[in-house]
C-alpha cells in the first residue's frame, strides 16, 4: 500500500499479471516487503495492548516477590494454590455450568435451526437470524436484569406461577443455567444454520433412492457432516459460558461458585491482601482451559467449512 | 404420529420412517410441520416470555396499577445520560481505532504479503482465548508497575492520562483487544468475497491513485463488513461489564448495576431499552451494509461476521 514510488513498473506488470497468473504471483511477491508496513500497527498495537497485560499475568501467576528484601523468585505456589480448595472448586464449577449450558444449547440450538431450515420460509428465516444476532449479543447485565424481572424473587412469572412453591430459584446453579442459554442457544443457531443450509436436499434423495431410512440418512450422511459444525458450536458455547462474568456477578454475586466470579473478589480486595497472585494464578488456568478449547474448535471450523461452500 | 396422516393409509409403515418415496413428497412434509411447530413455539415463549415480563415488570406495579414512571425518570435520573454518553464515546473511539489497525492490515495481507497472513490471524483471534476477566487481572498487574516503578519517568504522566476518569483511554485500548477476533472475521469474510489483487490492478491500471483505490474501489466493497464489525464492536462495547467495573470505571452496564438496588425497575427499563437500541441499531447497520450490494439479505452481516466467531 505504501509503495507509490514503484506505480509505473507496476502498472506494466499488472497488466500482463491479469493475463498470465505466474506473473502476477511474482509481482506480488516483489511488492511484498513494503506492504507489511500497513500491518505494522496492528502488530504493534497487540503486542502492546494485549501481549503486555498477558506477559504481567503470566509473570505475577509464577513468581513470588518477598516483601522483606524485594527478591522475586520463581514459584509454583500460586498456582498450585489455585487449584486447591474453593478455588478448585470454582474451576469446577464453572466447568460444569459451561458444559452443561453448552451442551443443552447446542442440541436446542440446533433443534431450532432445523426447524428453521426445513420450513422454507424466507420471512421465517430472516427474522430468526435477526433475532439471533441480536440475542446473542444480549448478554451481561441487560439479561440478568431482565432475567430478574422475570423469573426472580418478585418476578412477574414467579408471581404469576407461583414459582417459588415450586422450589424455583434463579439465584442457582439451576437459574444461571436457564439464563445463560438465553445467549447460548441464539449462538448455536447463528453458528449451525449455515452448516444444517450445507446439507443438500440430493444427499438425502440419493439416500431415500439407495433405500436408506430416516434414521440412516442421518446416522450415515447427516451427522458425519454436521459432526464438525456441531462439536465446533459446542466448543464456541462452551467457551462463551466459561468466559462470562458479567451476568453471573449482576445475578448471583457470590452463591454460585464461578471462577470469573473468583477472580473478580480477589481483584476488588473482597478477599485477604496478596490474594492477587492467585487471581492471576486463576487466570492463567482460565487461558489454559480457553485454550484447549480453542485448540480443538479452529481446526473443526476449518473442516466443517469444507462443506459450506 | 403416524395417525395424523391419514392420506397415507396405505403406506403408514413407511411414513413412520420419515422418508416417504419422492413421488408424494406433500406427505412426506406434514410430519416435519407438527415438531417443527413445537419447536419454534417453545423457543419463541422461552425468547419472548422474559421481554413481556420485564416490560410488565417496569410498567405495572401490584397493587398502584400500570405507569411509565421508570422510562420517564430515565433521563432525569443521576448518571444516566454521563454513563450513556461515555459508553457511546467508548464505542466510537474503540470503533474507529479497531478498523484503523485492521483494515489496512488486512488489505496488505490480502495484497502484498500473504506470508504475514497466518501470523495476523492468530494475532486476531487470540483474545478469544482470554476471557475478559483474565485480560483485566493482566492489565490492573500493569497499572500498578506504573506507580511502583515509572513515578520518576515521563511514562508516569501517560499512565495518568490513560486511566482519565472523564475518557479512560485504557478502556478504549481493552475494547480494541477484544473487539479484534469479531472484527477481523467481519472483514476476512468480506475480503474473501471480492478479488482483491485484481480490483487493485484494474483500478491502478485505469491510472487510479493508491488512496483512490483504497477509499473508492476497496472500501465501498466492504461495506458490508465494515457495518457488521462496527455492529459487534457496538454492541460488545455498551454491555461491557467486567473490565469497567474492575478498572473502577462507570460506563453504561456498570451503571445500571449501581442503581438496581435502588431503583430496580429503573434497571431493568434501562436493559430492555438497550435490547432494543441494539436491535434498532444491527436493522440499521445491515440496511447500510447492504444497501448498495443489495442481493444479500438483511441479516447477513450478522450472520456472516458471527457465524465463525
Amino acid at each position: 500500500m505504501s509503495s507509490a514510488s514503484s506505480t509505473p513498473t507496476q502498472g506494466t506488470a499488472g497488466g500482463t499479471g491479469s493475463t498470465t497468473a505466474p506473473a502476477g504471483g511474482t509481482r506480488r511477491r516483489r511488492r511484498g516487503p513494503r506492504t507489511w508496513l500497513a500491518a505494522l500497527p496492528l502488530i504493534a498495537f497487540t503486542g502492546l495492548c494485549f501481549g503486555l497485560p498477558l506477559g504481567a499475568l503470566l509473570y505475577g501467576a509464577v513468581t513470588r516477590t518477598d516483601p522483606a528484601t524485594g527478591a522475586t523468585a520463581l514459584t509454583g505456589e500460586h498456582l498450585s494454590r489455585s487449584l486447591q480448595g474453593p478455588y478448585l472448586g470454582s474451576l469446577v464449577g464453572s466447568v460444569q455450568l459451561s458444559a452443561l449450558t453448552a451442551l443443552i444449547g447446542s442440541v436446542l440450538g440446533v433443534l431450532i435451526a432445523q426447524a428453521v431450515v426445513t420450513s422454507r420460509s424466507r420471512a421465517l428465516r430472516d427474522a430468526v437470524l435477526t433475532a439471533s444476532g441480536v440475542l446473542a449479543n444480549f448478554g451481561g447485565v441487560p439479561l440478568a436484569f431482565a432475567f430478574i424481572a422475570t423469573v426472580g424473587i418478585s418476578g412477574v412469572v414467579t408471581q404469576l406461577a407461583d414459582l417459588s412453591a415450586l422450589g424455583w430459584n434463579l439465584y442457582s446453579f439451576t437459574g444461571l443455567a436457564v439464563v445463560y442459554l438465553y445467549f447460548l442457544i441464539p449462538l448455536m443457531v447463528l453458528v449451525i444454520l449455515p452448516a444444517l443450509d450445507g446439507l443438500r436436499p440430493q444427499w438425502r434423495e440419493a439416500a431415500q433412492n439407495a433405500g436408506a431410512g430416516a434414521r440412516q440418512y442421518w446416522r450415515h450422511v447427516g451427522i458425519p457432516v454436521l459432526a464438525p459444525a456441531l462439536l465446533g458450536g459446542f466448543v464456541l458455547l462452551f467457551g462463551s459460558a466459561f468466559a462470562a462474568h458479567a451476568t453471573a456477578a449482576a445475578l448471583v454475586g457470590g452463591s454460585v461458585p464461578l471462577v470469573t466470579l473468583k477472580i473478580a473478589d480477589a481483584l476488588s480486595g473482597n478477599v485477604l491482601v496478596g490474594q492477587e497472585n492467585v487471581a492471576l494464578a486463576l487466570g492463567l488456568d482460565m487461558i489454559l482451559i480457553a485454550g484447549l478449547v480453542m485448540a480443538v474448535y479452529l481446526p473443526l471450523q476449518r473442516r466443517s467449512a469444507r462443506w459450506l461452500r | 404420529m403416524a395417525a395424523m396422516t391419514p392420506t397415507a393409509r396405505e403406506a403408514a409403515p413407511e411414513a413412520e420412517r420419515r422418508p416417504a418415496p419422492p413421488a408424494t413428497p406433500v406427505r412426506a412434509r406434514r410430519r416435519p410441520r407438527l415438531w417443527r411447530g413445537a419447536v419454534l413455539g417453545l423457543g419463541g415463549a422461552y425468547f419472548l416470555v422474559p421481554l413481556i415480563a420485564s416490560f410488565v415488570f417496569t410498567v405495572h406495579t401490584p397493587g398502584q396499577g400500570v405507569s411509565f414512571e421508570a422510562y420517564t425518570a430515565l433521563l432525569a435520573a443521576d448518571g444516566f445520560t454521563e454513563s450513556l454518553l461515555l459508553s457511546l464515546g467508548l464505542a466510537a473511539a474503540t470503533i474507529l481505532l479497531a478498523l484503523l489497525l485492521a483494515v489496512p492490515a488486512l488489505v496488505a495481507v490480502r495484497i502484498g504479503s500473504p506470508r504475514l497472513r497466518p501470523v495476523i490471524e492468530v494475532m486476531c483471534m487470540l483474545p478469544l482465548v482470554v476471557p475478559p476477566i483474565a485480560l483485566v487481572t493482566g492489565i490492573t498487574t500493569v497499572l500498578r508497575w506504573g506507580p511502583e516503578h515509572l513515578s520518576r519517568t515521563p511514562l508516569y504522566q501517560t499512565f495518568l492520562a490513560v486511566q482519565n476518569e472523564d475518557f479512560p483511554v485504557v478502556l478504549v485500548l481493552a475494547y480494541t483487544v477484544m473487539a479484534l477476533p469479531f472484527v477481523y472475521r467481519s472483514l476476512d469474510a468480506g475480503l474473501r468475497a471480492v478479488d482483491v489483487p485484481t480490483l487493485v490492478e484494474a483500478a491502478r491500471n485505469c491510472g487510479a491513485s493508491r488512496p483512490y483505490v483504497m477509499f473508492r474501489v476497496i472500501l465501498p466493497n466492504l461495506r458490508a463488513s465494515l457495518a457488521g464489525a462496527a455492529f459487534l464492536t457496538l454492541a460488545l462495547v455498551l454491555g461491557e461489564f467486567t473490565i469497567a467495573s474492575l478498572l473502577g470505571f462507570r460506563p453504561f452496564a456498570v451503571w445500571i448495576v449501581s442503581i438496581s438496588g435502588a431503583h430496580a425497575r429503573m434497571s431493568v427499563a434501562v436493559s430492555l431499552l438497550s435490547l432494543v437500541i441494539t436491535w434498532l441499531l444491527l436493522l440499521l447497520l445491515s440496511r447500510a451494509g447492504t444497501a448498495q450490494t443489495g442481493t444479500t439479505g438483511t441479516p447477513r452481516t450478522s450472520r456472516a461476521s458471527r457465524k465463525e466467531s
